[in-house]
């Protein structure tokens, strides 16, 4: 324990949160709504002490951030704050274009779960604006807090810390703002200030060191990757009797397939992996994995950080020209569709080197559903009769991407492909799907688990929507498209009662209703 | 951080697995699963003497599909499963299983 006579450092007065194991998860009452405003209920502040950890000195400069808080953090975090201005003009928009209208206030699942009002959207970004105007706007220099500015001093930078790691840079608030103000945005320059003053965030910049470093998210170095794979076809064969391959760094192959490196591990994650596998094999499609993009994820996003995105994209680009393949397919991973669709051409393409025949990338659910349309693979919907599905749009992939040659596609392709994989399909309530649906609770870097309490209460709206559908219709499986997901679901899911095996990958579904053999 | 045990300083990270592989002994893990509120039976030894092996070759822990089959084989089919595995660690693999064993905590998207 500390010695409460060693007085603290700025770092450690910042970053100190109170690790809380035994919270309640927020009660499920059959409605998804504004916490009521009773006395005790509503408290500024209650979840200011739920913070992550913070990253080590070696963590930090493996990244090359100041390896601790630097001694003069207010003056390089307004520069940092001048720079983002300049160089991101939406920025500069969303700090002075909110009007306080409240459209937001109700639509962050982290303020939902947590009735903490600083997880209203329009008081999260506050807490940044009020610092824009202090330095940045003439009114804020000269009347101060009468207009709504606020010096940076370690109490709002404690702040900071806590609650731009309280939002999962979903955009829901971004859908219902009259002025699109996205919050999303403002958190991760929020973030890219603190890295810059050598604030950042374990959990998040540890996973990009070992991206950097070994090749993925979770470390796995080439070596125990083949292994990893190896092993797994031996499972498959075991369970269909037939070769079905997991291809690593073959040239030459025609698809290569890049996907979060969880598929390789973790449950449920890898029974999407199997799926994947099937369709390339009964389809008679050459695909490979590779070493080198052995992860579809990018935490750079997370932390706002461009040159960080930058580097671990390039090495899909350095997978496609040694790989030499034509096509590029995008595995269950919610941000990194959203990199990959939205943000992949600029960083690492053009692709010119692909077949101008196919999207470039492809997301593995359009993939499949092609083959399904054309015949080129059956699925049987009776292996998939003891579920009765439902489907959680991913934040990234419903509010920061595509999908297809349709708009809306990422709405309508996975739910046609679970279609066409299972006998019975419900949605959830209309306000928690599609552009509205819900975070998780542990996207944008918050999947750690000294954060469990957010991360439970944040999970509160979804699991309230699917909870409804299970009690209505017997809602027995949610199909997710987004290895977050399933790590985050698979953890809070107890928490509310409800069985861990109701959270699997929409391949989950495809992998166990694909016919295999000979083709008819 | 850090915890004492048995007169030595043992390092660790900031949720309290063990910095230096070679800081692991049986009784340090006897220590952490009583920390943990595991208790020890011959099937929890294998499952950690097992992840421990495993790392030592592969610098990483087992993914899940690798230690159920490795599960199948020490203890039989009836008992090689996920279920059995949160039998013995009820707070997961990951959590419970690698701290015991003395292994980094597995990081991702996990």
């Amino acid at each position: 324990m500390a010695d409460p006579a060693v007085e603290k450092s700025p770092a450690e007065i910042v970053s100190e949160g109170q690790h809380n194991k035994d919270f309640k998860p927020p009660e499920l009452t059959g409605e998804i709504g504004a916490p009521p405003v009773r006395d005790g209920m509503i408290v500024k502040g209650v979840t200011s002490a739920i913070k992550p950890h913070m990253a080590k000195p070696e963590i930090q400069s493996k990244l090359g951030f100041p390896e601790t808080l630097v001694d003069n953090w207010e003056e390089v975090a307004v520069r940092k704050l001048g720079e983002l201005l300049e160089r991101y003009k939406s920025l500069q928009v969303y700090l002075d274009i909110c009007v306080r209208c409240g459209s937001c206030t109700d639509k962050c699942q982290f303020y939902l779960g947590s009735s903490d009002p600083n997880n209203m959207p329009v008081a999260r970004a506050e807490l940044l604006r009020r610092v824009y105007k202090r330095y940045f706007t003439t009114e804020g220099r000269i009347f101060g807090k009468m207009a709504g500015a606020q010096k940076l001093d370690l109490g709002v930078l404690s702040d900071w810390y806590a609650y731009f790691h309280q939002c999962s840079q979903c955009r829901r608030c971004s859908v219902f703002c009259p002025y699109g103000i996205d919050t999303a945005e403002i958190s991760m320059a929020a973030r890219e200030i603190m890295d810059s003053i050598g604030l950042g965030q374990q959990y998040v910049n540890a996973i990009l060191g070992k991206v950097h470093e070994i090749g993925n998210n979770l470390g796995m170095n080439p070596k125990a990757l083949a292994a990893t794979l190896e092993s797994t076809e031996e499972d498959l064969e075991e369970e269909t009797g037939q070769k079905i391959r997991l291809p690593l760094d073959e040239e030459g192959a025609e698809v290569l397939m890049v996907t979060p490196s969880a598929d390789f591990f973790a449950s449920p994650h890898v029974e999407s992996l199997l799926g994947y596998a099937k369709v390339f094999h009964q389809a008679g499609i050459s695909w490979t994995l590779s070493t080198a993009a052995s992860e579809a994820g990018n935490f750079g996003m997370f932390i706002g950080n461009y040159s960080q995105m930058r580097k671990v994209a390039s090495r899909v680009g350095v997978a496609i020209r040694e790989m030499k393949t034509k096509r590029l397919v995008v595995g269950e991973c919610g941000h990194a569709w959203r990199i990959a669709y939205s943000f992949w051409n600029t960083l690492i393409g053009p692709f010119d080197t692909l077949d101008p025949k196919y999207p470039a990338p492809q997301h593995i659910c359009e993939f499949t559903l092609d083959l399904v349309k054309r015949g080129a693979i059956k699925l049987d919907k009776s292996a998939n009769d003891e579920f009765t599905v439902t489907f959680h749009d991913s934040c990234n992939v419903a509010r920061g991407s595509a999908m297809g040659d349709r708009p809306g596609g990422q709405f309508t392709i996975p739910r046609e492909l679970i279609k066409a994989s299972c006998s019975r399909f419900v949605d959830m309530d209309k306000d928690t799907i599609r552009e509205k649906t819900f975070c998780c609770g542990g996207g944008g870097g918050l999947l750690t688990d000294e954060i469990m309490q957010i991360r439970v209460q944040g999970a509160m709206p979804r699991v309230q929507a699917l909870n409804s559908v299970m009690q209505s219709d017997g809602v027995n499986f949610m199909a997710l498209i987004c290895a977050i997901c399933k790590a985050q679901l698979t953890k809070v899911l107890p928490k509310y009662g409800i069985p861990v095996s109701v959270a699997g990958g929409v391949h989950q579904l495809v992998g166990r209703a694909i016919e295999l053999g000979a083709k008819a | 951080m850090s915890f004492e045990f048995a007169g030595k300083t043992y390092e660790t990270d900031d949720d309290g697995y063990l910095v230096n592989l070679d800081d692991w002994s049986q009784d340090v893990a006897s220590y952490i699963a009583e920390m943990e509120g595991v208790d020890m039976t011959e099937a929890h030894w294998e499952v950690v003497n097992f992840l421990r092996d495993y790392y030592q070759e592969y610098n990483i822990a087992p993914a899940i599909k690798i230690l159920i089959k490795e599960m199948k084989k020490m203890f039989g089919p009836e008992k090689g499963n996920s279920a059995y595995l949160y039998d013995l660690y009820p707070a997961g693999p990951a959590l419970q299983a690698c701290k015991i064993a003395g292994l980094p905590k597995p990081t991702g998207c996990v």
